[in-house]
């Protein structure tokens, strides 16, 4: 493991208004995102409850919990695949209700696949492309027209794109159809083409699945990049737990839908209810 | 020499069925539905050129413009009325409203336009280009080049521009296309308005070479149109092209043996081009991960 991800200093979190903490340096703006009472039944299940969290605006945040805790459900709801039953999810102050996937991506949430989804039949830069739709615009008649705007928007996508994929140096993959990329530079090309929507808040769902200890260290220090060079809040679910005590700030632990806990990883590591909730709960012996 | 005529004649017909397939395979593609009311629109179309040409004596190609407007907001108006409150229901609910939509346009059109037969005045002059022996005429040459340039056009606009690229993206998997942003509703009421587009021009070229018109006459080429397009593979663009021209030049030649069967002949090499290869001559089977 490199250097930087040795030396990390424990970020100092504070608590804000939503029964949640956020890194200090965060706590002056309000948080990018805050859920309040968030939860959804599916007939008579309830796969998510009370779920409250704020997110700080350039926050790491972890979202980790035993298989089938609901921790995709609470993607799924950010992003409005579903509809929540009830309560409110607020991205940078605004409230999300009514919206759709896609107004809610312009709003500012683009997130990868625990399945990689990624456009397999077109290639790299095309993919990276598609992400960047609502940030390059031209009208319709101007790209049939092959008008110039058109051909200065599509080197402008070019070149966005190009940059984009650099981040995990994948320039030279560009012409390459992303169905036949090695599995975890698909991984990587997710994370680029969700970055490409320009959103505010990223959601990774598991993004180091798959991948091999120094994939993942790699992938880490690329997570701190992306944070750093773009000033985004990151909030990620992950099973590798070296990855999420590594890399997060806060975090939060869900089980059968509820939280359970939350706080920095120090506290997460040390908290019993989370040690029952992976291990199940020690019996004691008559 | 008549090989030759038959072959050029077969050519220019398929170029036509290549026309109206493409506007089945795009909504195959990208909305996952067959339209069958496409054939109608074709019809539409052709009604639309007959009345400005020859009612009210415009120039063929105002009227062919004219046609494509109509048609445009045609196949965006049923797109919306129609298949667009379908998009969670079962494909044979939309499939069955398809069926109901293209009833509707035929009887809307015997309703207004009556059934007795319009004689429809060719877009393109009349007679053959001066080459001794072989008859090209003019309309076969304007057919199969507009084919081309429609084809070529058609691939450069998926594969470069942006919503080209935003169809595509749709026609593989729509809701992670939403979750980058791409409005699918927007994106699938385009392709009908190309597919409906296309269709305006193939009912100018069509109705050049036949010329009667009543308001079934969309329904037969749409039917061979969408052979055509199953026949290529549904959901390729060359795919479309291939089968449409396949499936003229096929018919062309049934037709000199024997004018009766030859519709039966084209669907004969369907059933066994199907049973061979079940997606298509360029579809690409799909194997279900599990």
């Amino acid at each position: 493991m490199n250097e930087r991800l040795k030396n990390r200093q424990p970020t100092k979190m504070v608590p804000v208004p939503s029964h949640s903490i956020v890194p200090e340096r965060d706590v002056d703006k309000p948080p990018i995102l805050e859920c309040q009472h968030l939860g959804i039944d599916f007939g008579g299940l309830t796969a998510v409850n009370e779920f409250n969290l704020a997110v700080g605006r350039t926050e790491i945040a972890g979202l980790i919990g035993p298989n089938g805790a609901g921790k995709t459900t609470v993607f799924n709801l950010l992003t409005k695949v579903y509809q929540p039953t009830r309560g409110t999810i607020l991205l940078d102050g605004k409230d999300t209700h009514g919206m759709n996937t896609v107004q809610v991506n312009k709003a500012g949430i683009a997130r990868t696949f625990q399945n990689i989804r990624l456009f397999d039949k077109l290639t790299v830069e095309d993919n990276v492309k598609i992400g960047l739709h609502n940030q390059i615009r031209y009208p319709m008649w101007s790209g049939v027209l092959r008008l110039p705007g058109y051909w200065k928007k599509e080197k402008l996508a070019h070149e966005s794109a190009m940059e984009l994929l650099s981040i995990f140096d994948m320039q030279d993959l560009a012409n390459h159809q992303a169905g036949s990329l090695p599995y975890g530079a698909q991984r990587r090309l997710e994370i680029i083409r969700a970055l490409a929507t320009n959103p505010s808040l990223l959601l990774l769902d598991e993004p180091a699945a798959g991948m091999n200890p120094s994939e993942t260290a790699d992938l880490m220090e690329n997570i701190l990049k992306i944070r750093d060079t773009f000033q985004i809040a990151i909030m990620l679910i992950e099973h590798d737990m070296n990855l999420v005590m590594g890399i997060c700030e806060g975090i939060c632990v869900l089980n059968f839908g509820q939280v359970i806990a939350k706080g920095t990883p120090a506290e997460i590591q040390a908290n019993p209810k989370v040690v029952e909730a992976y291990l199940g709960s020690q019996k004691k012996e008559g | 020499m008549s090989f030759l005529n038959n072959l050029i004649t077969g050519i220019s017909l398929g170029s036509v069925y290549a026309i109206i397939a493409l506007g089945y395979t795009m909504v195959y593609g990208i909305a996952k539905m067959l339209n069958f009311a496409h054939g109608d629109v074709i019809m539409v179309g052709a009604y639309m050129i007959f009345f400005a040409t020859g009612s009210f004596g415009l120039n063929p190609i105002v009227g062919i413009l004219l046609a494509v407007v109509v048609c445009t907001v045609l196949g965006v108006v049923i797109e919306g009325l129609a298949y667009k409150p379908l998009r969670q229901a079962s494909s044979l609910a939309v499939l069955i409203t398809a069926i109901g939509v293209s009833y509707f346009l035929q009887n809307a059109a015997l309703l207004l336009w009556g059934a007795d037969p319009k004689v429809f005045t060719s877009v393109i002059p009349e007679g053959s280009l001066p080459i001794e022996g072989v008859n090209i005429t003019y309309v076969s040459l304007v057919t199969v080049l507009a084919c081309i340039v429609i084809m070529l056009a058609l691939t450069w606009f998926t594969s470069k521009t942006k919503m080209g690229k935003a169809m595509r993206a749709c026609s593989e998997d729509k809701a992670a296309a939403q979750l980058m942003g791409i409005n699918v509703n927007r994106t699938i009421s385009m392709t009908f308005a190309i597919g409906s587009a296309l269709a305006a021009i193939a009912s100018a070229l069509l109705f050049s070479s036949y010329k009667n018109l009543i308001p079934t006459s969309g329904s037969l080429p749409g039917i061979k149109a969408f052979t055509a397009a199953v026949f290529g593979g549904i959901g390729s663009i060359p795919g479309a092209m291939l089968g449409g021209i396949l499936l003229g030049i096929i018919e062309t030649f049934a037709k000199v043996i024997n004018t009766n069967i030859s519709d039966a002949v084209v669907f004969a090499v369907l059933i066994i081009v199907l049973l061979v290869k079940p997606a298509g001559l360029l579809g690409k089977t799909i194997r279900e991960k599990v």
